[in-house]
């Protein structure tokens, strides 16, 4: 492999890495501070790629729908926190398993009655299409610079949020002790609306940004959801910081395996989590 | 482990008496003449199939405590070594190979028990999941091993040596039960054997089990791998009868369902299991059937009121239709004094 197909490589697995980082992100903040297991956050994923299909070609503008859509994750994880998930923060996992697997048979049909199970490509806006020469055939999509940029963005505002706003030590406070947070007078329901409309939206953005690489087809939250499972085992479940580590390490893992290793490319990223596991049973950044 | 809730372990006698007379109808079934009486014969089998399947995560789930979400795995091995095993040209005999499958799927869960089995709660889901996300893959994945499209099961196991003809559906069906009541009667027994006590146990206070002595990683490990076994027993099964395997029978789905069935009947007792089994697939069949309304085809979309009847059943009854049955009956029971 020469310098620039190893840069490719290197850029790919980053730019998979950061997609991860933002999916699993929220399952682990979601996990770490209300206790649930969100089985159905593949779905958010994939719901957020149908949604930015369908505003940008009535937009006709990728971005614009991007904004639109993100906002529209927003109420709707406010909603089904409120509706639903703010009543299994005491129950045990089984219940929550179930609770969640449910819901993707019944996102995934909402998804078929509203747009149908076609396969469909969204188009990369117009501005960002071009590509950069490496070499004399060689060369690299802007765009999945572009999302990789996205994500990182993304990454260091959730950092700020987290560790430098009231919010974020809000945040903290409630998943290190929440009887003792509430009884500061601090509203901990909101807490947990905000931080579960947050991991939605995360999902769903990650969805939307990745439609144009990826095509958007049904089915594609419940791949990603694995993967995201494997993030977070290896990370620890709750730690931010592990699911960006771990979520790195998987994309460096898968991306690599495929091009070196391809007989075995598909078991790669679970002989890791298996090395992980044997060494540090409760992940990389056990919180 | 947060599954310690209370169990039901004894059937209450009423109970019982429902459960033999549910036993003794199935095994008449065959002998009523019925208008499409194959297909209905076929149906009982798949979930008498599935009944062996989720007793066999019932160890795991209701029994141990481990919830485990990658019990597919098993199943599907135990149907693609019968897929293998069995050449283009000739059916191979029962006798040897339902036991080496069965071992094969056994010491797949052995293998995969020994990662997964140090982990708790809500880790020992995720990974569980995660390693059977492997094995699809690795058939999914695989042209060797079937790829997506997955493998035919050329000829149904010969069965002469127990002097049965599995090609005829009815001996058939009566291989499916015997095998699903001995499995059940088995179970029980283990239930309540000092192994059994162990793992009820582990799933209650595993630490307070530790301190007095035993061992938790080795009965854990022993469970799972028992489990896989009796897993791969009704993916056997399920090959032979269907005659078909691909990746979709170690899907998550799959495992997902098995969970299901086991919470629609209730925990920890085998005869849950069943009864879920039963009541699971009852259900999606009806949910299939459903008819059109209006341009709207409502049979199409039954994953939208499966997913609705999950939800409903883990907000109304967590403890399953046994449960909710012993509560019945202690209520009349209560009102007679």
């Amino acid at each position: 492999m020469d310098f620039a197909n190893f840069l490719i490589q290197l850029l790919n697995s980053l730019q998979y890495g950061l997609l991860l980082f933002m999916l699993a992100a929220g399952l682990t903040l979601i996990f770490g501070i209300m206790g649930v297991v969100n089985l159905a956050h593949g779905s958010f994923y994939m719901l957020g790629a149908y949604l930015a299909w369908a505003l940008a070609a009535r937009f006709g503008n990728l971005p614009l729908a991007i904004v639109v859509g993100s906002a529209l994750a927003v109420g709707f994880g406010w909603l089904l926190e409120w509706l639903l998930f703010r009543h299994f923060y005491h129950r045990d996992h089984l219940d929550q398993v179930l609770l969640t697997f449910g819901l993707i048979y019944i996102f995934e049909e909402m998804r078929s009655i509203l747009w149908g199970d076609d396969v469909h490509a969204v188009a990369v806006p117009e501005a960002v299409s071009g590509s950069i020469a490496l070499t004399d055939n060689l060369s690299y999509p802007v765009y999945r610079l572009v999302v990789s940029a996205v994500c990182i963005a993304l990454a260091l505002g959730l950092y700020g949020l987290i560790s430098r706003t009231r919010l974020g030590m809000k945040i903290r406070a409630g998943a290190f002790n929440r009887e003792m947070t509430e009884a500061l007078g601090i509203n901990i329901r909101l807490i947990h609306g905000v931080v579960f409309a947050l991991g939605v939206a995360l999902a769903a953005i990650a969805g939307m940004v990745a439609a144009p690489l990826s095509s958007v087809y049904p089915g594609m939250g419940s791949s990603v959801l694995i993967m995201c499972f494997v993030v977070v085992v290896i990370g620890g479940i709750g730690s931010v910081r592990g699911a960006l580590v771990a979520a790195l390490l998987v994309g460096l893992v898968d991306t690599f395996g495929k091009v070196l290793l391809p007989q075995i490319a598909g078991m790669a990223v679970y002989m890791l989590m298996a090395a992980v596991l044997l060494y540090k049973p409760e992940g990389l950044f056990k919180q | 482990m947060s599954t310690a809730k209370a169990q039901l372990e004894q059937l209450p006698r009423a109970m019982q008496v429902l459960l033999a007379l549910g036993a003794l109808a199935l095994a008449a079934f065959p002998l009523v003449p019925l208008e499409a009486a194959d297909f209905y014969l076929q149906m009982l089998t798949q979930m008498m199939i599935l009944a062996i399947f989720a007793m066999s995560l019932d160890l795991l789930q209701g029994v141990s405590g481990m919830v485990s979400l990658g019990h597919a795995a098993y199943f599907g091995l135990a149907g693609y070594a019968l897929a293998f095993l069995t050449p283009a040209d000739a059916p191979i005999p029962l006798w040897w190979s339902l036991p080496l499958a069965a071992a094969g799927a056994g010491l797949a869960a052995l293998v995969i028990g020994f990662f997964v089995v140090r982990t708790h709660g809500i880790y020992f889901i995720m990974v569980t999941m995660a390693f059977a996300q492997m094995v699809f893959f690795l058939f999914f994945d695989n042209k060797a091993l079937g790829g997506s499209d997955g493998l035919y099961v050329n000829f149904r196991p010969d069965a002469s040596a127990l002097g049965i003809d599995l090609e005829n559906k009815t001996q058939f069906y009566y291989l499916t039960l015997a095998l699903l009541l001995g499995i059940y009667l088995f179970l029980r027994r283990l239930l309540f054997s000092p192994f059994g006590r162990a793992l009820a146990g582990i799933r209650v206070n595993e630490h307070r089990m530790r301190a007095v002595g035993y061992g938790s990683f080795g009965h854990k490990l022993t469970a799972f791998t028992l489990a896989g076994t009796l897993a791969g027993v009704a993916g056997y099964l399920w090959a032979a009868q269907t005659g078909f395997v691909n990746p979709e029978l170690m899907g998550f789905h799959m495992s997902a369902h098995a969970i299901m069935m086991v919470i629609l009947g209730g925990m920890g007792n085998f005869a849950g299991a069943i009864v879920g089994a039963f009541a699971f697939e009852y259900v999606m069949h009806v949910f299939k059937d459903l008819p059109a309304i209006g341009g709207f085809d409502t049979g199409k979309h039954w994953q939208l009121w499966m997913g609705a009847f999950i939800v409903l059943v883990v907000l109304v009854a967590p403890r399953g239709l046994l449960g909710l049955g012993e509560k019945l009956l202690k209520r009349r029971g209560r009102a007679s004094e």
